[in-house]
């Protein structure tokens, strides 16, 4: 079957350009934050995203080209498997720094938890995508989905990543409000949640309770838990209006920056390229989500507008608590900055998710 | 507005939600955030952009510090007495090290210690990265230094550091003058922001107070560092300017005798010269070792040198201060003369006592001295024959002279602590006890006892006084400053403090008396004989404590502590006085007999050094105070009655 032409006329360039645009900007990230000297300019770091660019371009554009319909029949299915992988983390897990959170295949380690990302929002609109009753989703209706978000979130939580955990969460969340939950219903479920967050600091972990004491007064402990937050708010005020230049930013350069090319890589871009390039970076950001929320606007069935908005609210998530950790308004969690952390799992996911989105885009002019 | 009613009405919460409507809550909320991260940005980059500006060179920036070189300290003829060694410490870099625990029990062995493990248990609490070297041994002992360098095949990781180290080339010499160097303590920090934890400052004697010139400015690197703080690149280096050196008065090998004569006596000797004021000697004993405190001084010797009753930290020279006994008679009689109450004509009678008031006051010589004029009274320390001159010539006339003199004040000398001592006077009196002045107290005065009490320098100063025919001069130590390539920085010449007008008769009388103690009959000081010099002295013996009643125990038996302090107090030679000298032997009984033959080897090997034009060389075996003339009155006791607060 010879491909549509107006799959061609019609192809979303503005979200394809930014999604690469915004790649782009990690790859330049990564190559500061791994920087060794011009002898050394193609570390493996570099040389590892700049592949995973090159296989999240395909997968993005072999997306665009995949009609986002049958997503809905593999649903389930693709659910199934990410639960599945969490569960083989569970059990083989490769343990870095403490958590257990890739799967070794051989030559590429796999992190299930960023599958789980788009695979919770995939089920999730796929449940959801039958319309809701008069008055909305009420309480009851919300058991499977609760459900189909507890499995997956408890297995990422138990790794320990309570980063992807709090994404999951709140791509659900978004998801179902905007899918129309009952007003009332939402009313207690945000005063329930206020109630419960005492009780949830009894379930974190000793580090995690320690973030956010540091998070609150980062100088109780300058060297420990706080060390994270003041390097990289020192990382990113001293880049100033313009910035210190590509490769001249010393926090990152000299490793003062912790995780600086996976959760911190936003210090080591705004240290390089300062207000102005922090502003444009955000400005990417925007546009992007304001695409998607255009795009589930304009989608022309409710599947597509609810993954619209489900992918979409995974990319502002993110944005928003990454960029609010590295600069100190939100305590440390790790989330990567999505599209520009290093790492192949989250790169490649991010740009599929954004190649269904032009997919979404594309096809409300094919029916 | 319309889509918030849609929530917020009853009437229609009955309808199916829509997407749009809540699409456009969210878009809300996500402009919201996305503000706030905006603004957060621009007040991180913006507002506080030079706050973290800082914040991040702090970070990168380590200032290794070079300590300057600190300035030597010569002698008069340019001979070394104080420089700086190599000091050996062991440092291990624990990275380096493959089998820690081996490695540490073969140093532990080599170097006879067992804290090694304890050391870098420390350095590991502290958080400092494995490539950071650890120093586990200070000041090694040379024994340590040749076993560490013999196995260094076996104890990869672990090297010698080489650090400087003050050294008094001499240990305990002029240890008093030259003080001694301490590692900065936090109270000093504080002040001066050019020091830093674990620098050496100068701490006591010429080390403190010529500070600030030989210590020099330390230099440094800026070395641009990562967040372990491995070293990378040297960003800008400051080198040292070294300290300079200062060159002293002191004679080494008069100061070596000095400090040989003195012996193990507790006392002080100050040697002065009486033309320019400078110090060719000063000891004071007991003394200490300056270099343990180089070595880093353990708490055990530090209490041991705090708690030692003997005193050995203070400077008698200038902070002991002692009754000066009849070495006082020489300002009485310069007083009494210049003041015309006392005549070179004026004779008294001695008959071994003098009553007054109601009690009798005694001579040291029972059987009394007759009848005397001053020369004979200064010449046999004739104690009755003051006694009338005190009280002819008054407290207040007699405090004056002695103040002119240079009792009771400081002197001056660039060395802390020194103490005034104390020249009484009636207004004195009536400050410090709010008492009047009891002309009886004034007979006390007058043999040198009572409330009077000056130091070995000032006595000396007295004589030089004597010797130079009043001038003061303010007492150096110190002749040159130069830097590090010999070139004379800063000189200190003379400093004539104040003439004092003697008229020339007083001094001719006061000079000759001298010269009749050392070498006249009946003289109480020929213990300081010199067979070519002709040298001036006066002796002097100052009581510790008030005579029990009239029967006084033969002195040999008495106890120590009891013993009275002996002074001499010289100068020579007579004719063109090139040394002026004072000493006091503690619990040495009378002057004569111990502060004399320390006084005699310190003036006999001055003219040794120095011999005056025409003189012919010492006789050989002259040197020994025992070859001095032993005439009889040196066995006679010389004492007094001291009416001590009566």
């Amino acid at each position: 079957m010879a491909l549509d032409r107006r799959l061609v006329y019609h192809f979303d360039w503005t979200l394809f350009m930014m999604t690469l645009g915004l790649a782009g900007v990690g790859l330049l990230s990564v190559l500061s934050a791994s920087w060794g000297g011009p002898k050394h300019v193609l570390d493996p770091l570099v040389v590892r995203q700049l592949v995973w660019i090159g296989v999240g371009t395909a997968l993005m554009a072999a997306a665009a080209f995949f009609d986002y319909r049958a997503l809905a029949t593999y649903a389930y299915p693709l659910y199934a498997m990410t639960v599945g992988l969490l569960a083989a983390v569970m059990v083989a897990g490769h343990v870095t720094g403490g958590s257990r959170r890739w799967l070794n295949l051989g030559v590429l380690r796999l992190e299930p938890s960023e599958l789980a990302k788009l695979a919770v929002v995939l089920v999730m609109v796929r449940y959801l995508r039958e319309e809701p009753p008069r008055g909305g989703w009420s309480f009851r209706q919300m058991i499977i989905p609760a459900v189909l978000l507890g499995v997956p979130m408890a297995l990422v939580l138990k790794q320990p990543d309570l980063g992807t955990g709090i994404i999951l969460a709140l791509a659900a969340a978004t998801l179902i409000f905007a899918s129309g939950l009952n007003g009332r219903v939402l009313l207690i479920a945000m005063l329930a949640g206020a109630l419960a967050a005492p009780a949830g600091w009894h379930y974190l972990k000793p580090y995690q309770k320690q973030r956010l004491v540091s998070f609150i007064n980062p100088e109780s402990d300058p060297l420990g838990a706080g060390y994270h937050i003041i390097q990289s708010e020192i990382a990113i005020g001293a880049g100033g209006a313009w910035g210190k230049g590509f490769l001249k930013g010393t926090q990152a350069r000299l490793n003062f920056l912790p995780e600086q090319t996976t959760d911190f890589i936003f210090a080591v871009f705004a240290e390089e390229f300062g207000f102005a390039g922090s502003i444009l970076l955000m400005a990417l950001y925007a546009g992007v989500i304001a695409r998607g929320i255009w795009i589930a606007r304009h989608a022309r069935d409710r599947f597509g507008q609810l993954l619209a908005v489900g992918l979409t609210a995974i990319v502002f998530w993110q944005v928003a608590i990454n960029v609010g950790m590295a600069s100190g308004v939100l305590p440390v969690v790790g989330i990567p900055l999505p599209l520009v952390s290093y790492g192949g799992s989250s790169l490649i996911a991010m740009m599929a998710a954004m190649g269904v989105m032009i997919s979404i885009n594309t096809r409300r002019y094919l029916f | 507005m319309a889509r918030w009613r849609y929530y917020s009405s009853s009437k229609q919460s009955r309808a199916i939600p829509r997407i749009e409507p809540r699409l456009a809550i969210l878009s809300t909320l996500i402009a919201l955030v996305l503000s706030v991260v905006t603004v957060r940005l621009y007040y991180l980059q913006i507002i506080r952009h030079k706050e973290f500006v800082e914040l991040a060179d702090r970070n990168r920036i380590r200032i290794h510090r070079q300590p300057a070189l600190r300035g030597l300290v010569f002698d008069t003829h340019h001979r070394p007495l104080v420089d700086t060694k190599p000091s050996f410490d062991a440092v291990m870099v624990p990275e380096d090290v493959r089998n820690i625990k081996q490695t540490v029990a073969r140093l532990e062995g080599l170097l006879g210690q067992d804290n090694v493990t304890a050391k870098l248990n420390q350095a590991e609490d502290e958080g400092r990265p494995p490539f950071d070297p650890v120093t586990v041994e200070e000041h090694l002992g040379w024994q340590q230094v040749v076993s560490l360098e013999t196995h260094q095949l076996q104890l990869p990781g672990i090297s010698l550091e080489v650090m400087p180290q003050r050294h008094y080339i001499y240990g305990p010499l002029a240890a008093h003058l030259l003080g001694y160097v301490g590692e900065v303590a936090e109270g000093d920090l504080r002040h001066a922001n050019e020091y830093r934890m674990g620098d050496e400052i100068g701490k006591f004697g010429l080390e403190r107070v010529f500070e600030s010139q030989l210590r020099g400015q330390a230099g440094g690197q800026e070395i641009e560092v990562d967040s372990v703080g491995r070293r990378l690149k040297l960003l800008r280096e400051i080198p040292e300017i070294p300290g300079q050196s200062v060159v002293l008065s002191l004679d080494l090998d008069l100061q070596q005798a000095a400090e040989k004569a003195m012996g193990t006596w507790s006392g002080a000797l100050v040697a002065i010269d009486p033309n320019t004021g400078y110090i060719l000697a000063m000891v004071s004993h007991p003394a200490f070792d300056p270099n343990i405190f180089a070595n880093g001084i353990t708490s055990v010797q530090w209490r041991g040198l705090t708690t030692d009753p003997a005193h050995p930290l203070a400077n008698r020279a200038i902070a002991g201060t002692y009754p000066p006994g009849s070495t006082f008679k020489l300002i009485d009689a310069i007083a009494a003369l210049e003041d015309h109450t006392l005549t070179p004509a004026t004779t008294y009678f001695c008959p071994g006592g003098l009553y007054y008031g109601n009690r009798e006051y005694h001579c040291w010589r029972k059987q009394g001295h007759g009848t005397l004029s001053v020369h004979r009274a200064i010449v046999g320390s004739c104690d009755v024959f003051f006694y009338q001159v005190g009280i002819h010539l008054g407290i207040d006339r007699l405090a004056q002279w002695a103040r002119l003199l240079g009792l009771g004040e400081k002197s001056g000398i660039d060395l802390d602590n020194e103490r005034p001592g104390v020249m009484p006077s009636s207004l004195w009196k009536q400050k410090r006890f709010h008492q009047r002045w009891y002309p009886a107290e004034t007979l006390s005065v007058a043999i040198g006892q009572g409330y009077v009490a000056a130091t070995p320098l000032q006595m000396a100063m007295v004589a030089a006084e004597i010797a130079n025919g009043g001038t003061r001069y303010k007492p150096q130590f110190v002749k040159e400053e130069e830097a590090l390539d010999g070139s004379v920085v800063r000189k200190f010449p003379p400093i004539v403090e104040r003439r004092i007008r003697l008229d020339p008769v007083v001094l001719d009388i006061v000079r000759s008396g001298m010269c009749d103690v050392v070498n006249g009959e009946g003289g109480t000081g020929h213990a300081a004989h010199l067979d070519n010099i002709t040298v001036c002295g006066k002796t002097g013996t100052s009581q510790v404590v008030k005579e029990a009643g009239n029967a006084r125990i033969a002195e040999d038996k008495e106890p120590m502590k009891y013993r009275d302090h002996g002074w001499f107090v010289a100068y020579a030679p007579s004719d063109h006085p090139h040394i002026a000298i004072a000493a006091v032997v503690e619990h040495g009984g009378h002057g004569g007999s111990s502060a004399g033959p320390v006084v005699h080897d310190v003036l006999q090997k001055f003219f040794e050094l120095y011999p005056p034009p025409g003189s012919k060389p010492a006789a050989p075996g002259a040197g020994t105070p025992q070859a001095a003339p032993n005439p009889a009155p040196q066995s006679q006791p010389e004492g007094s009655v001291a009416a001590r607060g009566d």
